[in-house]
């Protein structure tokens, strides 16, 4: 009689305090990997902090003539850039940036510039991603003619050069910000509705949809609870790429002088007001275009770097 | 193939139909009755029900729709308060000016897209790869008023008197006249004929006019007017083409057929273009037909930025003139030519790839 005595492998002690991860951690980790996310990150972190210290960092007020500072300020306006450690003479008042047409302090403007810039972004992107989930959740859950009806009318949106439409929508509702961001927001929506029915078709049919309606789970703990989490990932990818669009989007309604109405800071209609000074006064062209730029590129990087990060079929092969 | 076609079209219709409901649409949610609107100060009671009389504007609305569509469907888009022009006149007028930008500003991104990201597929993760990727990236978050500007301000003012230098703004240089090639070949055409207003049509664009007549010096002027607002327009579906095409090349080049090929003793050049490159070609089409609806709105922007007297110029004029006539028939014109233009791609996608269409 022989006794199998199995030696018990030995177990790697590192295997076992290994801590699982969880996709979010995977995400952070893999997006750090990248060089470009993380210029992406770093753009946008030092935006984030503008927009929040502006009212600390700024030399002027945004809206402030330097008329009316005071001793009021014996300058030309649109005079090209003036800082002291670069060799401009001290008898002058310092503008990083030069002044506007309207004898403001450009730098002051652009920081708050940013302020703007990233609330037109998130603004409308929440107000799309809302109301697409939910009319995307809708079609591909019920299915039938409510599908059908949700998703042509998707499709006439569609049909439309984006911001054509969005042109053709502030028309209607008059000139301002609030109707350019609710109609960048409205030309948005498509985009978030089909993802989100995609993601509400390929898990409608699965186990545990079933396993919760059996549980008794009402159709809004089934369509919030177990499928949109499901759904959250291509959303955040589409989102945070959508931020982008939007931002540039609603810089050029700005630009053509639909959205945001002068004196506000905002960086699209302060290079459209000055759009005819290009050749006198490039500074005044050159740097809100050059902000929109690197807002736009910072989420454009970031949505990139998630949409690798959170690819589920390269999940186990860094993590 | 040819139900594919029967299908796809069946399948444009909602859409249309959707198209002619929001625009109508759009023009009734103005606020304000149009009446006041348009006639601003001169409008007063006994001349606003003439003007809706004669408008039409006292029927009911659903009767409204149908006189609306009736309309469109006999090629009549409504006409301008400002110009007072037909939308179609206008368009006939303008719209050469805005294809030969967008035309031209496709063939740039075109060619020097496409191979931009067929190199850096080759040679991915070289150096030329990075630049190309890093700068397409930039080329996305673009704005193209701006960029319109910079290279204006570059190109006209800091590069001034050296041979670099080109013209910010306008058609042609004062001075340069342009005679209608059908004109210069004694072509008699009736005026208002089918045939008149195709040719009138393509003598309006410059370069195929110049082209067409042998004039060099109107076809120089006219390039070098053309370079920079194409170039500006160019920019984004420049660089969406070459990530697309990087990417297409990428996934291809790692197929089971290329090592094939390769294998086979096949040369690296045959290999990349003729077993690689056709089969990425499928998801470019895709988005070089995606991107003529982008140019068609940076259009707008391009043709402002550079004075050009193009659809998307006169569009940003009827808007600051409120001329609504012209936002709502140019609105509809570009949504019916765009969903043409998707149905012309996804016919082409289903010609290129058997699968589409039988599935």
């Amino acid at each position: 009689m022989t006794t199998i005595t199995a030696t018990p492998p030995k177990l790697d002690s590192e295997a076992l305090t290994l801590k699982s991860t969880s996709l979010w951690q995977i995400t952070w980790h893999r997006l750090f990997r990248r060089k470009s996310s993380i210029i992406g990150m770093i753009i946008l972190a030092l935006l984030v902090t503008i927009a929040l210290t502006a009212p600390w960092i700024a030399p002027y007020s945004p809206t402030l003539s330097m008329l009316d500072v005071d001793p009021p300020q014996d300058i030309q306006k649109r005079s090209s850039p003036c800082i002291h450690l670069l060799g401009c003479p001290q008898d002058q008042p310092q503008h990083i940036m030069g002044t506007d047409g309207n004898l403001r302090d450009e730098f002051s403007r652009m920081l708050y510039g940013a302020r703007l810039s990233l609330m037109i972004g998130l603004s409308t992107v929440s107000f799309a991603i809302i109301i697409g989930t939910v009319l995307g959740a809708l079609a591909g859950y019920f299915g039938g003619w409510i599908d059908n009806l949700i998703m042509r009318v998707m499709d006439v949106l569609l049909a439309f050069p984006s911001l054509l439409l969005a042109i053709a929508i502030v028309t209607v509702l008059g000139p301002g910000l609030i109707n350019a961001l609710l109609a960048i927001g409205i030309v948005s929506i498509p985009a978030y509705a089909r993802v989100m029915r995609a993601s509400v078709l390929s898990v409608r049919e699965m186990d545990f949809v079933s396993a919760t309606r059996s549980l008794g789970g009402n159709t809004y703990e089934i369509l919030f609870k177990c499928i949109l989490p499901n759904a959250l990932t291509p959303l955040i990818v589409q989102g945070t790429l959508g931020i982008a669009t939007a931002i540039l989007d609603a810089a050029a309604l700005s630009f053509l002088g639909l959205g945001a109405q002068p004196p506000t800071p905002e960086w699209g209609s302060m290079l459209g007001a000055e759009r005819n000074q290009v050749f006198t006064a490039p500074h005044l062209v050159f740097y809100p275009g050059l902000a929109i730029m690197l807002t736009v590129l910072s989420f454009n990087l970031i949505g990139d770097g998630l949409r690798d990060a959170l690819d589920p079929r390269l999940v186990h092969v860094s993590s | 193939m040819t139900t594919y076609i029967i299908r796809r079209l069946l399948l444009s219709i909602p859409v249309l139909f959707g198209i002619l409901f929001a625009t109508f649409a759009l023009a009734r949610l103005i606020p304000g009755d149009p009446c006041r609107a348009m006639l601003g100060e001169k409008a007063t009671k006994v001349v606003c029900d003439e003007f809706n009389h004669r408008h039409g504007l006292d029927r009911p609305i659903p009767v409204q729709f149908g006189v609306y569509v009736n309309e469109i469907a006999h090629g009549d888009f409504g006409s301008s308060f400002r110009y007072s022009k037909p939308i179609t006149e206008l368009l006939m007028e303008r719209l050469p000016i805005t294809v030969e930008l967008s035309f031209a500003a496709l063939l740039v991104s075109i060619f020097i897209g496409i191979p931009l990201g067929v190199i850096s597929a080759v040679r991915h993760n070289s150096w030329v790869d990075v630049v190309t990727m890093m700068w397409a990236n930039v080329g996305v978050s673009m704005p193209v008023f701006w960029l319109g500007l910079m290279l204006a301000y570059i190109f006209a003012l800091a590069l001034k008197d050296t041979p670099l230098q080109l013209p910010p703004s306008g058609r042609l240089s004062p001075g340069i006249i342009t005679v209608p090639f059908f004109e210069t070949w004694g072509m008699q055409l009736t005026e208002g004929s089918f045939g008149f207003i195709i040719v009138d049509f393509f003598s309006r664009m410059n370069i195929f006019n110049a082209l067409m007549t042998g004039n060099w010096t109107l076809l120089k002027d006219a390039v070098t007017h053309l370079i920079l607002p194409a170039f500006a327009l160019s920019t984004i579906p420049m660089a969406l083409i070459a990530r697309m095409a990087r990417s297409a090349m990428l996934e291809v080049l790692g197929q089971d057929y290329i090592r094939t090929a390769r294998a086979k003793g096949l040369n690296r050049r045959a290999v990349i273009l003729k077993h690689a490159f056709r089969n990425a070609l499928l998801p470019l089409a895709t988005v070089i037909g995606l991107s003529l609806g982008g140019l068609l709105g940076g259009a707008v922007l391009t043709e402002t930025v550079f004075n050009l007297s193009g659809v998307g110029r006169i569009l940003y004029d009827g808007i600051t003139a409120r001329d609504y006539g012209i936002v709502q028939g140019f609105t509809v014109v570009i949504a019916m030519f765009f969903v043409l233009l998707n149905l012309i791609v996804d016919v082409s996608y289903a010609y290129l790839d058997p699968r589409i269409r039988l599935n």
